[in-house]
């Protein structure tokens, strides 16, 4: 729909694609976006923008409390309001197939998951019913007039609590709410302990998260029988995985069901998954006879779309004397809410398998027990288990060198893997690509001026100033990824096709929702095929168009879409020159693609782009055996997935007496391999950085004890907002990944991933002297002014010498200043 | 019910509505213009500003029946015809866009700025569009737009002005 719309307003040229130069190298340019004309003048479309003839409103009725069995439903008074086409409860859905997760391992307790609740409700917002009007307002106004007859149950919203003997189950069939137990163990961790000069020992929270894209999920489905097709708009990153599973829920054949992904406000993670709505709106529609549409509020946003993080981790560092790490020791409990979503009970499992961060530890101990409580589920959110990894590794790191006194960052570069030891096999069994952990990190002391910065802190000290730096140098898992290693399947399909008048159309099964792969696919594949990028059109997020693909999570993109359009592309090119040989009388090796002709090297024939693509089409003088047309399709399953890295540095002062933090120097070196759009790149990295920080400083999910989320509005959950952050100094190193022909990594989480523990860091750098060893997250500035009144309330121990001015500072209340920054 | 008249982008829209009607559903339901989005309903996030007569609202916290008689600018409302407004140049030369949903907002409340100051600094832009979020970007590139478009607006009211001596 919206998607093949053209701008209605054509954009006009870069300035950049006049030239007739040789190799045009469209890769490595700051191209502007081909997307970004529709979507600055507000004449595209997000799945809520569609409506349809004779469309009807869904508006759900959600439980207002964490436990509780369900006695009764009365629905009279809410059919009896004038436009309501219907109220539907469990009872109606009852042929509807279960919510889906993907994730299959031995032990995993797997409750069932109805689209609409039956005879319980488990955390508050599950959808109880769901009211169909023809208006927005006659469905609100509906939905308050359902009553449901609720019984409270006790409620658990703990994860230590949960797995005591005297707790409610969140399920009673199981028992239990231990949902899994999975373990990692590689090396002899036991001599690793006991040959260690000092274990460093920390518990640390990973705080509960809302991803919040600015765009809430919406849903809108209409049936027409007589074609029997089922179109879903949804605002997914998944289009064709929810098809199979919107088939599968509403057993019809997957060939009558169309999911388009239109105009997608972001996703983080949060739209990779398969919700109750994407099942319920299609059956309302069918149910109905006429198109229903849902559109989340942002309250049903915090309640109902899935959450990221929230584990406890005990963390246990082994070391030599020398700061040599010997084997590292983690115990974790993930938080996975009432239910599995998609892939809950596997992000704790990536945080596993990235436990190593950078370094080489030659043990490793890993056990993490998946909990069920009374609250929304966790999944994948941006990062999705390897912000977790990498915060524990981070701290754990920065904590020992604080022990050890040595410095943070020679620290680590003593661990590091060397270059020429790559591909790198880590302790826990992943190989990771190629990279030069020591180059990016030595790049980001020089940029951050390092020694200065460590001066300043020293000197600061002494003035009753508390200056931190943060140093975080990180390694993510992208490119997701071999098949072997994922739920669902980890290649990606593109097709290539040049049409009769010379112009490309590209199609993705990647989904991108604003990282702006219609025009690094389109820079990849003009270079290829001597053309502009102008004339090279991706269409994605509509199963109808696209050959079957996967989606756009986990970094994957471009390393894995992009590579599945660059092969086809390759295939084509060897087809093009069959036909250029053909028609030039040289043979295909002869012909090399030039800026929009084929030449034969021998001859110097050549033959434009455009009469070439054309005689593949008239078909009429085509060499015996050739296939007419032009277009190619390539499925790419990568060998292995790709290991971007970098080092970011923090520098902070903390305010002693309010607890406020202030940035004044943020520098992130990141290397996601090549890169083929540097402000596309800068983009990812710096969005990604603020999310990152959004999670160390502010962000914070909380139910009380009730199992109410009492942080679930935009008022209550603190979003990094312009003034709070400051501007980020970028750079970056570049090694190319072996895995596929393009050398290309992955930038989308980097930024996420490498912030948050450089933030803490940076904070508990800045109070080491007061003894302050760990602040749990978000460092708000009551609760870094808490931990620094607890530290002066404590017993005296042997510690540094403190400013006496700071002990004054410290028994004083926070000051009315910075109140405004309190969130 | 009650009659109200709201002209939007320069069109007189009249319409029956209900005096609870949101000016921000009077837009995109009645006068079709889905530009305006809505990301929370509570004014929190900004996605819903638009101009009434001139000066930045959030239309998600706005009647339609309070804006009867008034002039209403969208973001659909901003470019002349080919020429896209320098604001939109800024979003698209600068990547001030990942997503593109908190955009039509964030580029009306930076009207409203660059409106009332037009040479804002950096960190005035940053207090400028405080009440606009954004998820993607980390708002540096958005920064940059607005700090482009502030630069380029300036040296056209220059131009215009050497034109008239």
């Amino acid at each position: 729909m919206a998607r093949n719309g053209k701008p209605r307003r054509a954009p006009r040229s870069n300035g950049k694609t006049n030239g007739h130069a040789k190799a045009a190298h469209w890769v490595g340019r700051k191209l502007k976006r081909k997307e970004d004309p529709r979507l600055i003048q507000g004449i595209t479309h997000y799945t809520d923008d569609l409506k349809l003839p004779r469309m009807l409103y869904c508006t759900l009725v959600r439980s207002p409390y964490a436990h509780a069995e369900i006695r009764g439903i009365r629905t009279d008074a809410a059919r009896a309001v004038s436009g309501v086409a219907g109220v539907f409860t469990a009872e109606d859905t009852a042929s509807l197939g279960m919510v889906p997760c993907a994730i299959q391992m031995p032990d995993l307790k797997v409750p069932k998951h109805p689209v609409l609740a039956t005879d319980r409700v488990r955390y508050v917002g599950e959808p109880v019913a769901a009211v169909v009007a023809d208006d927005l307002y006659a469905a609100r106004d509906a939905a308050e007039l359902v009553e449901v007859d609720y019984e409270p149950l006790p409620v658990v919203t703990d994860m230590q609590k949960a797995l005591s003997n005297d707790t409610p189950y969140v399920h009673d069939e199981f028992r239990s709410n231990k949902a899994f137990t999975h373990t990692l163990k590689n090396g002899d961790i036991a001599a690793a302990f006991k040959k260690a000069d000092r274990v460093v020992k920390q518990r640390m929270l990973n705080q509960r998260l809302a991803p919040i894209a600015m765009e809430t999920r919406a849903v809108l489905a209409e049936y027409l029988p007589g074609e029997h097709r089922l179109t879903v708009w949804s605002s997914t990153q998944i289009p064709h995985l929810l098809r199979t599973q919107v088939s599968v829920m509403l057993g019809l054949p997957e060939t009558a069901v169309r999911v388009i992904a239109p105009e997608v406000g972001g996703g983080f993670g949060s739209k990779l998954n398969v919700y109750a709505e994407e099942g319920l709106i299609p059956w309302l529609a069918m149910k109905l006879g006429r198109p229903v549409k849902w559109s989340e509020t942002r309250r049903e946003n915090f309640t109902a779309t899935i959450h990221g993080r929230d584990t406890i981790n005990d963390v246990e560092l082994a070391l030599k004397k020398d700061g040599t790490v010997l084997g590292l020791r983690v115990r974790i409990l993930a938080d996975l809410g009432a239910y599995h979503q998609l892939l809950t009970p596997l992000i704790p499992q990536l945080t596993a398998l990235m436990l190593a961060g950078c370094y080489k530890f030659p043990a490793i101990d890993i056990e993490i027990q998946g909990v069920f409580t009374n609250k929304m589920s966790t999944d994948a959110y941006r990062g999705a288990g390897r912000p977790e990894a990498t915060y524990i590794v981070e701290r754990i790191m920065d904590i020992a060198a604080h022990e050890l006194g040595m410095d943070s960052a020679q620290f680590r570069l003593k661990n590091f893997p060397q270059p020429k030891e790559f591909p790198f096999t880590t302790i826990t069994g992943l190989t990771y690509d190629s990279a030069k952990y020591q180059e990016s990190l030595k790049r980001a002391l020089q940029l951050a001026g390092y020694d200065t910065l460590r001066r300043r802190q020293k000197n600061g000290w002494k003035q009753g100033k508390y200056y931190g730096v943060g140093v975080s140098t990180y390694v993510e898992i992208c490119a997701i990824g071999p098949s072997a290693a994922t739920p669902a399947g980890g290649w990606e399909s593109g097709t290539v096709r040049v049409e009769p008048t010379g112009k490309v159309t590209v199609l993705t099964g990647a989904s991108p929702h604003g990282q702006g792969q219609e025009t690094t696919f389109a820079q990849l594949i003009a270079d290829e095929l001597g053309i502009d990028p102008e004339d090279v059109s991706v269409v994605h997020g509509d199963t109808m168009a696209v050959p079957y693909g996967i989606g756009t999570f986990g970094s994957r993109a471009t390393a894995v879409g992009g590579t599945a359009a660059y092969l086809a592309t390759q295939k084509l090119k060897a087809k093009m020159a069959t036909l250029a040989a053909h028609l030039l009388g040289s043979t295909p090796g002869d012909i090399t693609i030039g800026r929009g002709h084929l030449t034969a090297k021998r001859n110097k024939k050549s033959i434009s782009f455009g009469e070439l693509v054309m005689a593949a089409y008239t078909a009429r003088n085509i060499p015996p055996g050739f296939e007419p047309g032009m277009e190619a399709t390539h499925f790419f399953e990568p060998s292995n997935f790709t290991f971007p890295f970098g080092a970011h540095i923090a520098s902070v002062e903390v305010d002693a007496e309010t607890g406020e933090v202030k940035v004044d120097k943020y520098v992130a070196v990141d290397d996601c391999g090549n890169v083929i759009n540097p402000l596309l790149v800068d983009g990812q990295i710096q969005g990604g950085i603020a999310q990152g920080i959004g999670q160390a400083m502010w962000e914070e999910l909380i139910y009380n004890e009730e199992g109410q989320l009492v942080t679930g509005s935009l008022m209550e959950y603190a979003l990094p907002k312009a003034h709070f952050l400051p501007e980020f100094t970028l750079d970056r190193t570049v090694t190319p990944s072996p895995v596929n022909p393009m050398g290309v990594k992955g930038v989308g989480e980097a930024g996420t991933i490498a912030s948050t523990p450089c933030m803490v860091n940076a904070v508990c750098d800045a109070l080491s002297p007061l003894g302050i060893r760990h602040i749990e997250m978000p460092l708000k500035p009551e609760r870094v002014w808490r931990a620094i009144i607890q530290v002066q309330a404590a017993p005296k121990e042997p510690e540094p010498a403190i400013v006496p001015a700071l002990a004054a500072a410290a028994a004083r209340k926070p000051a009315q200043k910075t109140a405004r920054r309190r969130v | 019910m009650k009659d109200v008249t709201i002209t939007v982008n320069g069109v007189e829209h009249r319409a029956q509505v209900e005096p609870r009607l949101l000016l921000v559903h009077f837009l995109r339901e009645l006068a079709g213009l889905t530009g305006t989005h809505i990301g929370c309903e509570t004014s929190l996030c900004g996605a819903c500003t638009v101009l009434v007569d001139g000066r930045a609202v959030k239309s998600c916290t706005v009647l339609a029946v309070q804006a009867d008689g008034h002039k209403v600018t969208t973001v659909e409302g901003l470019a002349n015809g080919d020429r896209l407004h320098a604001i939109q140049e800024g979003f698209w030369e600068e990547h001030g866009l990942q997503c593109g949903f908190c955009t039509p907002g964030m580029i009306m409340c930076s009207h409203d700025l660059l409106k009332q100051h037009p040479s804002p600094s950096d960190s005035e832009i940053r207090e400028a569009i405080n009440g606009n979020l954004c998820r993607c970007t980390g708002y540096q590139h958005i920064v940059n737009a607005v700090r482009s478009a502030s630069r380029k607006m300036s040296k056209r009211v220059s131009a215009r002005a050497a034109a008239a001596r």
